[in-house]
């Protein structure tokens, strides 16, 4: 039985990663962890400048989920390239860098910058739903989703990873859009957009008003999203969205993903990823799978 | 790879005040805990996915046990699960985390250990390791049910405030300090911002070192979410932006190192 999955032409071990800012850069869950272990690690979105992300509270607690907006606070690419990159190398694990920006050039100088860096794929944060300038604006329209990929792949020297939106009346449009553009693979979902009102003090539980809703309760919203790209697009998909069982990562497996993230599970328990990974191993042997390919969308 | 969240074992839980409750489980965290550290709590209900953070109010290093003592803050919360946990059950933790309060500064010196509502139980195991020149415990409660009193007058000299006045000063801990024209040389204290914010001007205004606990929304309680930023005062080193992280950077800061 093999575990290996092939994302667009790189091998990762298994296919569990985690979900872009939910595991930092991976240095303080390593405590908790054996990098060693995952497929991947993908990294906090990181931009060409220090961004100092949105006023607390950040995150606010929802039934089965949570709703963040931090706002991509991040240090910046220089700091991230000097310190954030060695530390990750030192593991037996592929190295995907999430990334963020205000403007296509934005963009473009963190993917040039990353062109001579020891990473293995760059994944693109088109969907942040948390910052007005930045992200959502290529993420919710198609022909804007296509140019930004076609500008990014002409810097980019790792295979590049689109980041969907949940927050679009067509999904598959969007998988299409940036197909066109050139990507080499899509990862979805990014968080929905949501609101929480604390009836006591009469106001927005959340500085944003608005944040990002992700957890178990949006499972089934990025499972069924997963299937409708899948069906859509001939690049490998990395399915996301509330994954905190081995059965909710072979569900969205089946449903078309190549390889699966795991985020707000990380915050529940830290080890989280590792029981994944056991669990669909498990799975697999059971069901006589000798491959994750040979899983993958199977549900027609 | 060295650390993992735990399932303890609950020794003991007991309501000691109205919504206020006292529990000792047994955990690998008490082993390094110090004052001002917290652990994360979590509940079994998966609707509830975050971890509650709660001070380290006692330990006992010989049993590896630890107290928390924890306000229920309302119907169907994470808290109210908590409470009605029994000894005997298992609750998941991870601890202890954060950086707690440089006790050994106040050697020799006079202190003000000052905590308000539900930031008085950290002041407990701080001062039973304290070793000081004067040790004056400033505590703020809203009404007479002034929960840890007794141990706290076996730990030091205790100066009271309560909301309504029904016992000590009435008003605030910054009230009871005037009230008593209690001095002090270095400060440790744990409360709702207003509070410290309070006693951080005081600090300031009369130059005195102050260590204070801050608090904030969490998700990861490790340090790697940036969900609970506070402002400081310089640029941060790991941030590389005017932000530290309260559970990983603090929760215990030197009140002239960021902004509340
Ligand atoms: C470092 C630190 C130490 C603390 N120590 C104690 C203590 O010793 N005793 C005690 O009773 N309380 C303490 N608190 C406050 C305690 O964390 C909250 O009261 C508790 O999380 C509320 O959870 P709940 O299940 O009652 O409420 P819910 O409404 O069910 O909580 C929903 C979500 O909001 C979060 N939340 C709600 N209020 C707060 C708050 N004030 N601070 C941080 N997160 C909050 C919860 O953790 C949870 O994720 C501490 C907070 C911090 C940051
Ligand atoms: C606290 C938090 C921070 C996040 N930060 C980022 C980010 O920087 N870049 C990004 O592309 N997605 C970010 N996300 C979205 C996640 O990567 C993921 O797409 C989403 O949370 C759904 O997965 P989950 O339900 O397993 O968490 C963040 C999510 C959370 C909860
Ligand atoms: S709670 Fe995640 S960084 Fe503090």
């Amino acid at each position: 039985m093999n575990m290996k999955v092939n994302i667009a032409g790189v091998e990762w071990k298994n296919p569990v990663t985690v979900a872009s800012g939910t595991f930092g850069s991976g240095e303080e869950f390593s405590e908790f962890v054996d990098l060693n272990r995952l497929g991947a690690v993908t990294t906090k979105g990181v931009a060409n400048v220090p961004w100092s992300g949105n006023p607390t509270p950040r995150v606010a607690e929802v039934y089965g989920g949570m709703m963040n907006a931090v706002g991509l606070q991040n240090p910046g690419i220089d700091v991230f390239c000097r310190r954030d990159i060695p530390f990750l190398r030192k593991y037996d694990t592929k190295i995907i860098v999430n990334v963020c920006g205000r403007s296509t050039e934005d963009y473009c100088e963190v993917v040039e910058r990353l062109a001579e860096e020891d990473v293995d794929m760059l994944e693109i944060n088109i969907s942040c739903p948390n910052v007005k300038e930045g992200g959502i604006a290529f993420g919710q329209n198609p022909k804007a989703a296509e140019d930004i990929t076609k500008a990014v792949k002409k810097y980019a020297r790792q295979p590049v990873i689109m980041k969907l939106s949940p927050n679009v009346t067509s999904i598959a449009e969007m998988a299409k859009a940036v197909e066109a553009g050139g990507a080499d693979a899509v990862s979805l979902i990014n968080t929905i957009t949501g609101m929480k009102i604390d009836i006591n003090r009469k106001t927005f539980v959340l500085a944003n008003r608005t944040g990002g809703v992700s957890g178990p309760a949006v499972h089934p919203i990025a499972v069924r999203m997963v299937y409708e790209a899948a069906n859509a697009v001939r690049v490998p998909i990395i399915g996301m969205g509330g994954i905190s069982t081995a059965e909710d990562a072979i569900e969205m497996i089946l449903a078309g993903a190549s390889a699966v993230s795991v985020g707000t599970a990380n915050f529940h328990n830290p080890a989280v990823t590792l029981e994944i990974i056991d669990g669909i191993e498990r799975y697999m042997e059971q069901q006589g799978f000798d491959s994750v390919e040979a899983m993958t969308g199977i549900v027609k | 790879m060295t650390r993992k969240r735990e399932d303890a074992e609950i020794l003991s839980q007991e309501r000691i005040a109205k919504d206020i409750y006292s529990m000792w489980i047994r955990t690998e965290a008490a082993e390094t805990a110090q004052p001002g550290q917290f652990i994360s709590m979590y509940t079994n209900d998966g609707s509830k996915l975050l971890p509650r953070p709660i001070s380290i109010c006692e330990t006992d290093r010989e049993a590896g046990s630890l107290r928390v003592v924890y306000r229920v803050t309302g119907k169907n919360t994470g808290t109210e699960i908590f409470s009605q946990m029994k000894a005997g059950d298992t609750i998941p933790v991870i601890g202890p985390l954060g950086n707690g309060f440089p006790y050994e500064r106040a050697e020799g010196k006079r202190v003000f250990l000052m905590g308000g509502g539900i930031g008085v139980p950290p002041v407990l195991e701080l001062a039973k390791r304290m070793k000081c020149d004067r040790k004056q415990i400033v505590v703020g409660y809203r009404d007479e049910e002034t929960f840890l009193r007794d141990e706290f007058e076996q730990n030091g000299e205790v100066y009271i405030s309560t909301e309504d006045g029904s016992v000590g000063t009435k008003g605030n801990v910054m009230d009871a300090i005037r009230e008593n024209a209690l001095e002090a040389d270095i400060i440790y204290a744990c409360g709702p911002t207003p509070m410290l914010r309070a006693i951080k001007k005081y600090a300031e205004e009369n130059g005195i070192e102050c260590y204070i606990s801050l608090e904030e929304r969490m998700a990861c309680g490790i340090g790697a979410c940036l969900a609970c930023v506070c402002q400081s005062k310089e640029k941060d080193e790991h941030s590389n932006v005017h932000n530290k992280r309260i559970c990983k950077d603090g929760p215990v800061f030197l009140s002239t190192e960021v902004e509340i």
